[in-house]
């Protein structure tokens, strides 16, 4: 299968931690990458690598290479908000802004300059569609985003994010803060989704990447332990220390 | 030396008296204030009627002749709430796009360094007394306007020259006046605007600037309204500032007329008033005390409906 | 590539958006800049030693601000003598005592409403109240009263929120040894309370020194030195403010100048003291 994300030799540091050690990565196309680890590993962090969103944290020195269809993100010449629009991010807390649900998903699409009403009107059919929250909100679209159930904010977020047509669908442990009926609702979403996204999720919980990814990648204090086929990574570890975690003797 | 024997008893009457003197000392304390506002709002209306009986309300509010010492006294004041009001909106159409802009600027933009030294600017800014600004109004502001008076109306042969203490200098003045007022207010709520909308714009590709005008700006909009009327407020109540500055003859609210406002009004002539020419000044009183108390409960609404929006 | 990363728009709008941000900060900056240079260029030359001791007089041809710099102080003094504890005691009451949601509410409103009524009204009705009422006419006390209603949310306020700072632990520690409320709140609340109370009384001295409007209908003008010290709240006294106001209004732009600098001199150390204050004792500093 194709290589979407490569990351090469990746390291990070706040100040003077040393956050991410020498990782290498490649993130298949059309696949649902997990990433897991106690809390604090560096899994968060190097998801948000992966877009450049570690910019807006002070202090942060990055070596490394990190690239998107062979190209390093990581190069002065990157206008980031192309990188975003090809890489979208889903956060922890569902976090819509405090506009209609419309404007919510429109967003992103008016900002990269499109402004046509019959348009706008497509795309935020579609993107809702997609994140399978048309049905619940069709008859409210222009009322406040605010007013709806954490679960549903959570899609409308992921609906945020497809709607500006991105390659990569980051997901920051999106479901944490989520009911497990929602829980299961965007699993399942996710688990369409990568017929035509590239998808890369940090979670904490192990039945969900077992449920839901096609590789893992175990993180533990800012090293890449391990990183395979989700199947031979809870079936068979190759490191101790992945077992140790897997079995849940530690993290 | 006999010991002193405690009871548990014994010492609850004198505490529990303490207690409560201490109680009550603090309840009036707090009271001060409702008796404060009560009172002015009383002595407002009562020193403020009289004169509305003796020449008539209309005579009063929508008249423009003001000749309080003519032989038939005329106490027209709308001119000067007409001056009031168009000056304290020039001066928040010209204040407010300068404060929200520095706001943003430190609340968004600027570095730790940069933010210390405007957020100190700031601070001075709105230390110094009014009286101060007044004086380099009239030094400073004055005689720019002098110039452009005599550059624009140079062949004119029906304009009065006004040596520059004219509207447009009054309300340079006041938009400077409100700026820390409207800097201030505007940069706590967009500190206060949650970290995640900035985070999930830029995730979306947005660039800094469309994150800042169309999240932030709009999710703090009910801050920077309320930084609006408090600057409203800030403005129509200033008085020595623009006293010299405007030039202080009753005129009508063009740009390069000699101008008098409510509070100017007030202070102008209270020093030799007398009879109904006093009450009147008292009347010119309770119409910007009308005004202060729109401005508040307007303020009140608004600051209602955040609380609202925010659950 | 057409859809390369390396393809970086430049966004016109974001440009020109930048640039207004910046100039309006430029703006918003050299104003003070400007204001606090032209007064020291002007007020500089003028300043001699002697304004500051002597008194304005014909007879002896001498001009000087001592008086209204006395009258200054007494009304800062007199004015925060009669403030402070209410202001104070109200947010204690506020934050200790209140438990009727409504009081509070009401007396927050009234708190508000004060801090936004211009001082032009305050010299109103100050001076019907406190002038004519209480037959005070134009004095210094009269004065200190106007203004001391006009900076109790300042001081109130900058209380309540110190006190809101200082943490539940505290009060529950004291009040579980057996501490009485009074008690607690003498040992252990204003103690710790105290830099923000202190804030508080300083801005309040800013505002008072500032303060002109609210003045010259209560304290009146006078520009003479006090006979008795005690007798003297009860005579009329022009502050530095007034002054000003009175030599500009007679185009005496020199000693003007030197009232504005004597009064940015003031402005600038209050509000380097309250800075250092709140540096000092930051209760939220760790270590």
């Amino acid at each position: 299968m194709d290589i979407k994300i490569q990351a090469k030799h990746l390291n990070l540091f706040y100040g003077t931690k040393h956050a991410l050690k020498d990782v290498d990565l490649d993130i298949k196309k059309n696949a649902i990458t997990a990433f897991i680890g106690p809390s604090g590993c560096g899994k968060s962090t190097f998801l948000k690598t992966l877009n450049r969103m570690n910019d807006y944290v002070k202090n942060v020195k990055i070596t490394g290479e990190v690239t998107l269809d062979k190209e390093n993100i990581y190069d002065s010449r990157v206008d980031t908000t192309i990188l975003r629009k090809k890489v979208g991010m889903v956060f922890q807390q569902p976090n819509p802004f405090p506009m209609s649900i419309y404007d919510n998903v429109a967003y992103g699409p008016r900002i990269h300059g499109i402004k046509n009403k019959k348009q706008l009107d497509d795309i935020v059919e579609r993107s809702l569609k997609a994140a399978a929250l048309y049905d619940e909100v069709a008859d409210r679209l222009h009322t406040s985003a605010l007013g709806l159930s954490g679960g549903q904010q959570q899609r409308l977020c992921i609906a945020r994010c497809l709607a500006v047509e991105p390659e990569v669908i980051l997901l920051d442990e999106p479901t944490s803060a989520l009911d497990p009926i929602s829980t299961l609702k965007i699993e399942e979403l996710l688990m369409e989704l990568k017929q035509k996204y590239t998808i890369a999720i940090v979670t904490h919980n192990m039945q969900q990447a077992s449920r839901i990814a096609d590789y893992t990648a175990f993180f533990l204090v800012g090293e890449m332990v391990e990183y395979g086929k989700t199947n031979d990574v809870f079936s068979m570890p190759k490191d101790k220390r992945t077992e140790d975690y897997i079995t849940g003797r530690f993290g | 030396m006999e010991k002193e024997v405690i009871s548990i008893i014994a010492n609850r009457k004198t505490k529990s008296m303490v207690e409560k003197v201490a109680s009550i000392i603090f309840v009036c304390c707090a009271i001060v204030s409702i008796v404060a506002v009560i009172s002015i709002t009383g002595y407002m209306i009562i020193s403020g009627t009289p004169a509305i009986f003796e020449v008539g309300l209309s005579d009063i509010l929508f008249s423009n002749v003001w000749a309080p010492t003519a032989s038939h006294p005329q106490f027209g004041i709308l001119n000067i709430i007409l001056t009031s009001i168009i000056g304290v909106f020039m001066a928040i159409c010209i204040g407010v796009p300068i404060g929200v802009l520095t706001a943003v600027n430190l609340a968004e933009i600027a570095s730790p360094k940069v933010k210390k030294i405007i957020k100190s600017a700031i601070e001075l800014l709105a230390g110094i007394p009014s009286v101060v600004y007044g004086l380099l109004g009239i030094l400073i502001i004055n005689p720019l306007m002098y110039q452009l008076e005599l550059l624009i109306f140079k062949d004119s042969t029906t304009h009065q020259f006004t040596g520059g203490s004219n509207l447009i200098s009054a309300i340079i003045v006041l938009a400077i006046m409100i700026l820390p007022t409207l800097i201030n207010i505007t940069e706590t709520s967009l500190n206060a605007v949650p970290d995640d909308y900035r985070k999930s714009s830029l995730a979306l590709g947005a660039s800094q600037m469309q994150t800042i005008f169309r999240v932030v700006l709009p999710a703090a909009k009910n801050g920077i309204m309320s930084a609006i009327v408090l600057g409203v407020g800030r403005a129509i109540g200033e008085v020595m500032a623009i006293l010299l500055v405007a030039g202080n003859s009753v005129n009508f609210p063009l740009p390069f007329n000699s101008v008098r406002f409510l509070t100017t009004g007030i202070v102008s002539e209270m020093g030799y008033a007398s009879g109904t020419h006093r009450e009147v000044l008292f009347t010119i009183g309770l119409v910007l005390f009308v005004f202060i108390l729109v401005i508040n409960l307007v303020l009140t609404y608004i600051l209602k409906k955040g609380d609202e929006n925010g659950k | 590539m057409e859809n390369s990363l390396f393809n970086k728009k430049s966004r016109i709008s974001d440009k020109i958006l930048n640039i207004l941000i910046q100039f309006s900060t430029l703006i918003s900056v050299s104003l003070l800049v400007v204001i606090i240079g032209y007064i020291c260029i002007r007020g500089i030359p003028c300043f001699r030693f002697d304004y500051l001791i002597n008194t304005t007089s014909i007879l002896k041809n001498t001009v000087g601000i001592l008086p209204n710099i006395i009258n200054t102080i007494y009304i800062i003094l007199l004015t925060l003598i009669i403030a402070g504890p209410i202001g104070i005691g109200g947010a204690i009451y506020l934050n200790e005592y209140a438990t009727n949601k409504k009081i509070v509410e009401i007396i927050s409103f009234t708190t508000e409403v004060l801090a936004g009524i211009p001082s032009i009204i305050y010299g109103l009705f100050g001076m019907l109240f406190f002038g004519n009422l209480f037959n005070l006419s134009y004095s210094i006390l009269t004065g200190a009263l106007t203004l001391s209603i006009m900076v109790l949310p300042i001081i109130s306020r900058n209380t309540q929120v110190a006190l809101e700072a200082v943490p539940k632990s505290y009060r529950e520690a004291a009040l579980g040894i057996g501490a009485t409320k009074w008690y607690m709140i003498r040992t252990v609340l204003l103690p710790s309370a105290i830099p923000g109370v202190l804030t508080g009384v300083i801005l309040a001295m800013g505002r008072i020194v500032a303060e002109s409007a609210a003045l010259l209908f209560t304290a009146g003008s006078v520009s003479a030195l006090p006979i008795n010290i005690f007798s003297h709240i009860f005579s009329s006294g022009g502050t530095l403010t007034i002054q000003l106001y009175l030599e500009m209004a007679k185009a005496h732009y020199e000693v003007a100048f030197v009232i504005a600098l004597v009064l940015i001199i003031i402005v600038l150390a209050l509000n380097f003291i309250a800075k250092w204050i709140s540096q000092k004792f930051d209760v939220n500093k760790v270590g």
